[in-house]
């Protein structure tokens, strides 16, 4: 009963692994989404309200049914409230994230989580300076807890401004500041989301959305611009370093250890605790030739970008991995782990271990991890998954051999020290037409696209156009399995592109994080529109996410737009029962932020949409077509 | 012969069957697309309610053997199959004069609002499947031949009593 492996995916590893996954009889995400069509209707269209207890309660999208809920809210303030809630839980994620990541660099500061050292003192004296901390006669760690408290501020503040949002143009703030929407603490945006979604609170859509973009603004110029600035100052920040992607990544002979989830606290000392000296030695005992560790999602982005660690692949092959029967330890830390993995790893010698404090699932080994005994806790982990190496079963390793070479590694201030220090190059060759354009396509998987499809195509699609690429999240990922993110993919580029980035020796695809590094784009951006004197709204730039599904690519996709960047979306978001909200999205916004959305499932229209708004742009600067 | 047929015990009421039927009647055939039509596209299918027993019913024409609707349509706008017995509407012959909704006993005349004529299901012709049955999460409509469907019911009724025959043997 063959499944349709071919139109699940577009890569030759991941059907490879559909393919065994079916003669084993074992279940995929694709396989649960058939099992769940057709989807509900209302809750497609974001017409259902469970917020209280009279309901829940949906709206009619036909008109013969009931047109308000118990309270009397229409379709059109249920959408707008859904929305906000989506929002707010996609802010919280990365900016939870962020919280951890200071709590650790505090810890560290203070001496108190040993494993943990500063990586990067140019970086940590670029943020001192940021926050006025005075740096002269002191240490770096004093500086360092200086620095944690006041990024520890930015959550509880009450009236604001978020530092880093003073990052954005002064043209962008001021948009911000007219519409009411600069963000006045982390936190206390995302609690007022849930407090304005309460039954009877706020019941204007455009109210609504309003504050929807306010907290996006405080993850992308708040949350996530911590996450990042933070972990390069604890890990080093990113240079252009060349490494491989895709399940072919994994070593038939070596125990192969998977980190898995987004945040690089736990997984940095994974990575160093697996070239251990005491655990080769087991490994090899255990008649291993090594320990192989490889990332998956943005975990995996995080010790790519930073140690060149190789990426097994994007958030539908996380199941994949397994499957391979070569997975000695799957570890996890916190978002988009897929609760599957737990029942699965059970028909497999795999052991599924859960780290982070705040994150468990179903069938996990539980090693709860700690800023203090990280270095301790790593090693056990390790040394777990070296031991589990005596149950791996040799005749159901099935390692499907594609990878991928890839170069990654595109801080902003990598981007820039390649450009000799300032954006002046990259705006000549934009002013000179050789390069069209920015176009930032980034975003998760999604079943409901075939796998990589919508990225691979919408990015090549671009390139052979002259934008130029930047990518972070699932579809940088995806680009690198395509091989997208190789130099020599130049040759894919349209002619002006190909002889910038053959000058400069980088591929047309800048792989720049994980998906809280979309801050590393909107600094870019802000790095453009301040050298041209004009705001992000202005650049010829564009954005797209073909393969969403998580809340924090809307909460992502709201601070694209609220920065200035017309974004287009692969799937359809659940708001098409309002009316209202729909034309907010699409139009009314634009009014207000000089950016909107547009919905496009086919990437090569997607594509003429992005490379359409560009051409306008440039018009609006007085360059040429 | 296949007939919907209902199994109202597994209903949630969740009107899946209702957005389903309108999508199929509608020009794009896709649910984001049918939400922005004129005129709004309409179902033929509905989920009653009873509130004395707390249950979802949901209600589709049931294609009567001699229907009395189409005995009663002055125009012949409403006719009969010879081989399947499908009760189909045209509307260019309907007057809106709503004596077939005056004779079916089980409510499924509908109105199109803006023809201001009658409206009902057509057990979706171009579809293996109809829309309402293949929409249902529960199983609550299934598609099925009556024999097959009385079968099954028959082979679960007898489970019951043979259990009840152990049970009763075992003491």
């Amino acid at each position: 009963m063959a499944k349709n492996v071919y139109e699940r995916s577009i890569d030759p590893a991941t059907r490879a692994m559909l393919l065994e996954a079916d003669r084993a009889g074992i279940e995929t995400a694709w396989d649960r989404l058939e099992k769940q069509q057709p989807q509900c209707g209302f809750g497609q269209l974001g017409v259902c309200c469970r917020n209280c207890n009279m309901g829940p309660c949906r709206i009619d999208p036909f008109g013969e049914g009931p047109d308000k809920g118990v309270c009397g809210a229409t379709a059109d303030i249920i959408v707008a409230r859904n929305l906000l809630r989506m929002i707010a839980a996609g802010a919280a994620a990365h900016s939870d994230h962020a919280r951890d990541a200071v709590l650790a660099f505090k810890q560290m500061a203070e001496g108190k989580a040993q494993s943990y050292q500063i990586k990067d003192e140019a970086k940590l004296n670029a943020l001192a300076a940021e926050y006025n901390i005075s740096t002269a006669d002191r240490s770096p760690e004093e500086v360092a807890i200086d620095l944690a408290n006041v990024l520890l501020s930015e959550f509880g503040k009450q009236t604001g401004p978020i530092t880093f949002t003073r990052r954005a143009p002064p043209k962008r703030q001021k948009v911000w500041e007219n519409a009411g929407i600069d963000p006045r603490g982390v936190d206390r945006e995302i609690v007022e989301c849930m407090h304005r979604t309460h039954i009877g609170v706020d019941n204007d859509p455009v109210h609504i959305l309003l504050h929807g973009l306010r907290t996006s603004i405080s993850d992308g110029w708040g949350g996530s611009m911590i996450a990042t600035d933070v972990q390069d100052v604890l890990f080093g920040t990113p240079t252009p370093i060349m490494s491989e992607s895709n399940l072919g990544v994994l070593k038939a002979d070596e125990v192969n250890i998977i980190v898995h989830g987004h945040e690089p606290i736990l997984s940095e000392m994974i990575v160093a605790a697996a070239e251990d000296p005491e655990m080769v030695n087991l490994a090899k005992k255990m008649g291993a030739k090594g320990i192989s560790v490889a990332g998956m999602c943005c975990t995996g982005n995080e010790v790519l970008m930073r140690h060149g660690v190789p990426t097994a692949g994007n958030f539908l092959q996380q199941e994949l991995a397994v499957i391979t029967g070569a997975i000695e330890a799957m570890v996890v830390d916190v978002q988009c782990i897929m609760p599957a993995l737990g029942n699965l790893a059970s028909c497999y010698h795999t052991k599924f271990i859960s780290t982070s404090p705040k994150a468990d699932f179903p069938g996990t080994v539980r090693m709860e991890y700690h800023e203090e005994k990280a270095g301790e806790t790593a090693k056990e982990i390790v040394k777990t998954a070296v031991e589990n190496y005596a149950n791996r079963d040799a005749g159901r390793v099935n390692i499907p051999k594609g990878k991928s070479a890839c170069m990654v590694g595109f801080s902003a201030e990598a981007i820039l020290g390649a450009l000799g220090g300032t954006p002046q190059p990259l705006i000549d060759a934009i002013v000179s037409g050789a390069v069209k354009g920015v176009g930032a396509v980034v975003g998760c998987n999604n079943p409901k696209i075939q796998h990589d499809y919508g990225h691979v195509n919408l990015v090549r699609e671009l390139i052979k156009n002259d934008v130029l690429v930047v990518t972070t999240g699932c579809n940088a990922i995806a680009c690198a399995k395509a091989g997208l993110l190789k130099p020599e993919a130049a040759k894919e580029a349209g002619s002006g592109l190909r002889a910038v980035c053959e000058s400069l020796g980088v591929p047309p695809v800048l792989h720049m994080g994980s998906c809280v590094d979309i801050s590393r784009i909107l600094v870019l951006a802000a790095a453009l529109a301040n050298h041209l004197g004009v705001d992000i709204s202005d650049l010829p730039a564009a954005g797209a996410a073909p393969e969403w599904m998580s809340e924090k690519a809307v909460s992502i996709g709201a601070y694209v737009i609220a920065s200035g960047v017309y974004t287009v979306l692969g799937t359809v978001p659940p708001v098409l029962g309002s009316d209202e909200v729909t034309n907010l999205l699409t139009k009314g916004v634009g009014d207000v932020v000089g950016a909107t959305f547009a919905v496009e499932p086919d990437p090569f229209k997607a594509a003429s949409l992005m490379i359409n708004h560009i051409e306008e742009k440039r018009k609006g600067l007085g360059l040429k077509a | 012969m296949k007939e919907i047929l209902v199994r109202p015990e597994r209903c949630m009421g969740c009107r899946s069957c209702e957005i389903s039927c309108a999508v199929e009647h509608s020009q794009t055939k896709s649910l984001f697309g049918a939400v922005a039509e004129k005129p709004v596209p309409r179902k033929r299918v509905y989920v009653e309610f009873a509130p004395e027993y707390s249950i979802s019913v949901p209600m589709v024409c049931r294609h009567c053997e001699d229907a009395p609707c189409v005995s009663v349509c002055a125009t012949g706008a409403l006719s009969q199959d010879e081989i399947s017995r499908v009760v189909t509407h045209n509307p260019e012959a309907c007057i809106g004069c709503w004596t077939c909704a005056s004779v079916c006993n089980y409510g499924m005349i509908g109105r199109n609002k803006e023809e201001r004529i009658a409206i009902k299901c057509d057990r979706c012709p171009d579809l293996e499947v109809p829309a309402c049955a293949a929409a249902c999460p529960t199983g609550a409509l299934v598609y099925k031949e009556v024999e097959a469907f009385s079968e099954s019911k028959r082979v679960e009724s007898a489970l019951k009593m043979a259990r009840g025959i152990t049970a009763g043997g075992s003491r």
